[in-house]
């Protein structure tokens, strides 16, 4: 079928309006990146006086950007892998049993995403160097209390969305998986995960964006060793200097990365949303 | 996926069961409760809190959180990186050094504080050293403490007196001096036949007179949107006019009061009335962000703290070009004060391991030789009483600052309080800032108001 | 014998009864330590005098009863009435937010629903901002709202001459403003990428079929979208709500030191009351009745969105 004039119309004009709004700060960004300091500390131009990529050379010596992204890395991916796994045991749990407490631990995990992050800080502080007295697990100023923190962060919600998934899917495939002779592990694994794919997909997305972008537990958690991209761009805004074209250069340089993984993902997500797998 | 949302939102479907819910959840809470409880109950273990120390200095290490002071934190390391490794040869103790930016490093000290588990020393603004004092988290230096670190009478004593309260014996002790002084640009002076100004009305008349907007030059530029910065010249203005912010045996805030209402107006109409500052300048977040402009000669004064030079230099202003006077107080002044007794402490965590290594490191840090090797790349003023002024080859500019330093700042309110006085008043400033700014007219009952609510917010 | 008896009296338990247990526990256990755990803490908080004074050693803060909820709810002080600005404020920013973000998902969602060339590139432009790290978008968009240097104003007062005085964005009323454009950039793309998620389910036979009836564009999405889209809708909304609500990155970020009053949401206010002014005691009274009000509100709404089917069920 074809599309109405009204709808073409609608569609240039949404296109152009969003477009805009979406790529003006983009594009901002990106020239900024290549203007020399004295360009951004005056009135704004929409194209460099000369194009130069020393920002590109000194971000490097400013703040230890590399170290930072790797950091970023590690604790973003182990966060998400983490998650992800958690999230799908859990949300089959609640999904495919009626069990005592079910109830109660949909409602913890519906009611933590209504506190204020800020005030789990001082708390969860306490609990990791607590943890660290009684256990000998450290995980202040490692990336171990990071991953903890941001994956607990990614849960609530891709516990919810993992749930509805797997309600998605009619329990009678899971009966014949069962005349097949697979255990529960079994079904999940043949039946459910491949079918809940993009739903995965979706959730380890967010857990990683969640985890990518945090800024405040980084700056408390974490020493300069293991330090994370969020707080360390944060480092160009010195007490003596803003160096904007160094802030825009590395955030430029550390999202090209990101923004390219996500969307290589998300069109299998999309796909796989496309492909009838679900309803 | 319309399915699936919908399932997973079945949650709420069934209201009818939330009541028994959350009687569960009530229930589940108070096992929690009890768990959370006993976890932060041993938030401060007596074990880790012995001051106690061994005899042996070699194999231990201390960590040290220093703020940042340089112009980049790699640079900060660089600096104190072979003072540190010098203190190694000589003491045996190893110093495990991180340099914390000055956006996380309240935090930082706060989580330290909170859960017992911190750094052996840390760096700390000196406006905090009350407020931190008051927490118990940092050893008092007594006597038998001070006489491990050299003695107290080798410090400058307004900026010892502002590392406790009154009476006491204080929590952190000083390591970088600052204050503030009035940055004029000499060309600009020069061409227009004037000379620095002695009282405020003289630096109005000036700033009037360097105005030229049509070119987008103004007489001085203020980081007028920075709430400390803001607190600040509260704190020095209302000094001159001969009020006290706090009544300083109840440290309860007196802040409603006329004096500090004149000294708030006096400095909100440079914009105001003079017009001698950028409207913009309202958005100046930092001090940093006013120093470009005065560096560009886009302003012909800037109100800063000593180490702005680097800053300066940066942004492409040649060194020597700029002199400094006194922040000058109106004619007819109670007081001439001109800056807070400003700067950067050392404390040491009670809680520490290691009572005497990290004695032996303050000592260490607070040493004449060091002093002087430090004051120079962090631009501070000497604040033992033998030091030199040695942060520029200005010799000028060197003598009014340890001049400002030693003779005409005064240390801000000494209460637990203070802190609060930063936020409300400081913020309330922002605010007016942002209204003149904009168009509107600030008057003084309006500031008056602003003090009322502020101190209503102080407890 | 008697053994069997017992055994045969009890409801006997299905094999493999403890499956959901233990693969649940390992989400029961981090939900335990992280977040259940710190949130009956800040209840623990809010009922004690837990003051710099007492940092130190809990145990040592007196026991103030419901005095922070007090001083926090007063509207006659000025504690209280800051409590109440924030909370206005961020009710309105999320209404805002939410409202726009949503809108523009919808319009972004709707438009992309069938092929055209060039589709996915417009899909992957839109999905930028979601996946830029969050410092990174928050500081440009500092950066382009600077009154002198900034992009907004070159392009509103320099290049199309609407404004005549260079306004501020960052400071005073229109700070608010920034904000909820700030947010809007950054939330839009996660609003589109659910609605768009939920389009592609919705069978392209439905829309055939009512295209036949005569409906036009604005009637099928008028009838066949929208409803088909609800349940989507209802939980993108809320969790939407939620976040935006509770935001605190967004001003930290976007407003430094600066502090403007028109950005001061509850959450930054509550970190402000904490960590700024060390009282503890009074932040966690302020996030407990946020929690409560926050509780109540979204029960309401579930109750009062659930389909009706359900409801009479």
């Amino acid at each position: 079928m074809r599309d109405t004039r009204g709808m073409k119309i609608l569609r240039v004009v949404a296109l152009t309006v969003l477009g805009l709004f979406v790529a003006i700060p983009l594009y901002a960004m990106v020239t900024t990146a290549i203007k020399p300091l004295a360009d951004v500390q005056s009135s704004f131009s929409w194209w460099p006086s000369r194009i130069t990529f020393q920002p590109f050379v000194d971000m490097w010596k400013t703040v230890p950007l590399a170290s930072y992204f790797k950091n970023s890395l590690i604790v973003a991916s182990c966060a998400t892998v983490a998650s992800v796994v958690i999230a799908i045991f859990a949300a089959y749990a609640i999904s495919r049993w009626r069990f005592r407490g079910r109830e109660g631990f949909r409602t913890v995990v519906l009611s933590t995403q209504m506190f204020p992050g800020v005030l789990f800080l001082l708390p969860l502080f306490i609990i990791f160097v607590n943890i660290d007295r009684m256990f000998g697990i450290t995980l202040v100023g490692t990336p171990g209390g990071l991953v903890l923190t941001y994956l607990t962060f990614s849960l609530p919600f891709s516990i919810w969305m993992l749930s509805g998934y797997f309600d998605g899917i009619p329990t009678e495939l899971d009966q014949a998986a069962k005349v097949d002779g697979c255990g529960p592990m079994g079904t999940l694994f043949r039946v459910l995960l491949p079918t809940a794919r993009p739903g995965v997909v979706a959730v380890a997305i967010y857990a990683f964006m969640t985890a990518w972008s945090e800024v405040l537990f980084a700056s408390v958690m974490t020493t300069q060793d293991n330090r994370t991209l969020s707080v360390g761009l944060r480092q160009y805004s010195t007490m003596t200097n803003v160096y904007w074209n160094q802030v825009m250069a590395a955030s430029l340089l550390v999202s090209v990365p990101i923004v390219v993984a996500f969307l290589a993902l998300q069109k299998s997500f999309v796909a796989g949303l496309t492909s009838g797998a679900v309803k | 996926m319309a399915v699936l949302l919908n399932r997973f939102m079945a949650i709420g479907d069934e209201t009818k069961e939330v009541h028994m819910r959350i009687n569960r959840a009530v229930a589940a809470t108070g096992l929690a409760l009890c768990v959370a409880m006993s976890v932060s109950g041993c938030a401060s273990d007596p074990k880790d809190s012995s001051g106690g120390s061994s005899g042996d200095s070699s194999n231990v290490t201390l960590t040290y959180w220093a703020s940042q002071q340089g112009t980049s934190i790699d640079n900060d390391k660089e600096v104190l990186g072979p003072v540190l490794e010098a203190f190694t040869k000589k003491a045996g103790i190893t110093v495990n050094l991180e340099v914390i930016g000055w956006t996380d490093l309240q935090t930082r000290i706060q989580t330290a504080v909170a859960s017992g588990q911190g750094p052996d020393v840390v760096n700390i603004g000196n406006t905090w050293g009350v407020s931190l004092q008051a927490t118990g988290a940092f050893l008092p230096f007594g006597d038998a403490e001070m006489e491990a670190i050299g003695g107290a009478d080798k410090f400058v004593d307004a900026a010892l007196k502002v590392g406790g309260a009154p009476g006491t014996d204080p929590g952190s002790v000083p390591l970088y001096g600052l204050a503030y002084g009035l940055y004029y640009n000499k060309q600009m002076f020069a061409d227009a036949g004037l000379t620095p100004p002695t009282t405020w009305e003289d630096m109005v008349a000036d700033a009037k007179a360097l105005t030229d907007t049509s070119k987008g030059v103004y007489g001085m530029t203020i980081a007028a949107g920075s709430y400390r910065e803001n607190a600040h010249l509260t704190f020095i203005t209302s000094q001159q006019n001969g009020v006290e912010l706090f009544d300083t045996a109840s440290g309860k805030p007196t802040l409603a009061q006329d004096g500090v209402a004149d000294g708030i107006m006096r400095y909100l109409d440079l914009m105001q009335t003079a017009k001698v500052v950028n409207p913009s300048d309202s958005q100046l977040d930092s001090a940093s962000k006013a120093m470009p402009q005065f560096a560009k000669g886009q302003a012909a004064m800037t109100i800063q703290q000593s180490n702005a030079d680097a800053t300066f230099v940066a942004n492409g202003m040649a060194a020597g070009s700029w002199g400094v006077v006194p922040l000058p107080a109106p004619e007819g002044a109670k007081s001439d004060v001109g800056s807070h007794v400003a700067g950067i402490n050392l404390a040491v965590f009670a809680n520490t391991k290691h009572k005497d290594q990290a004695l032996q490191f303050v000592n260490w840090m607070t040493s004449s030789d060091i002093q002087a090797q430090l004051d120079k790349p962090f631009a501070s003023l000497p604040v033992l009483v033998d030091g030199e002024a040695t942060f520029t080859t200005d010799k000028e500019e060197s003598a009014t600052f340890l001049d400002i330093y030693r003779t005409k700042a005064a240390p801000l309110p000494l209460v637990p309080g203070e802190d609060q006085f930063e936020q409300a008043v400081g913020k309330a400033m922002n605010q007016m800032f942002a209204s003149v700014a904009t168009g509107s007219t600030v008057t003084k009952d309006d500031v008056m108001e602003a003090l009322t609510t502020a101190e209503g917010t102080i407890h | 014998m008697s053994a069997q008896r017992i055994t045969a009296q009890r409801r006997p338990r299905p094999r493999g009864w403890w499956v959901p247990y233990v693969i649940i526990a390992p989400a029961a256990i981090m939900e335990l330590v992280i977040h259940v755990i710190p949130m009956v803490t800040g209840f623990v908080i809010s009922l004690l005098n837990l003051t710099r004074y007492h940092i130190r050693d809990w145990s040592s803060a007196p026991f103030a009863g419901l005095a922070n909820f007090i001083t926090a709810l007063n509207i006659s002080t000025p504690i209280g009435q800051g409590v109440l600005h924030s909370f206005g404020l961020s009710l309105a920013y999320t209404v805002c937010v939410v409202t726009l973000a949503w809108t523009f998902g919808m319009v972004a969602a709707t438009v992309l629903q069938r092929p055209f060339r060039g589709r996915a590139l417009w899909r992957t432009l839109f999905l930028v901002p979601y996946a830029l790290p969050m410092y990174a978008g928050v500081i440009t968009w500092n950066f382009m709202l600077q009154r002198d240097s900034g992009l907004v104003n070159h392009v509103l007062v320099d290049q199309l001459g609407l404004m005549g005085d260079r306004p501020f964005w960052l400071i005073g009323d229109n700070a608010f403003l920034s904000l909820v454009i700030v947010a809007v950039w950054r939330n839009w793309p996660f609003a589109f990428l659910m609605l768009m998620a939920g389009l592609q389910s919705i069978p392209a036979d439905v829309y055939e079929a009512a295209a036949i009836d005569g409906a036009s564009s604005w009637q099928q999405w008028r009838r066949i979208t929208l409803p088909m889209l609800a349940p989507v809708n209802r939980v993108l909304l809320l969790v939407m709500s939620l976040w935006v609500f509770n935001d605190f990155n967004t001003p930290f970020v976007l407003f430094g030191d600066g502090q403007p009053a028109s950005g001061d949401l509850i959450s930054f206010h509550i970190y402000n009351a904490s960590f700024l002014t060390w009282d503890f005691g009074l932040g966690s009274a302020m996030s407990v009745t946020l929690l409560l009000v926050l509780l109540a509100a979204s029960l309401i709404y579930m109750r009062a969105t659930s389909p009706k089917e359900n409801r009479h069920a």
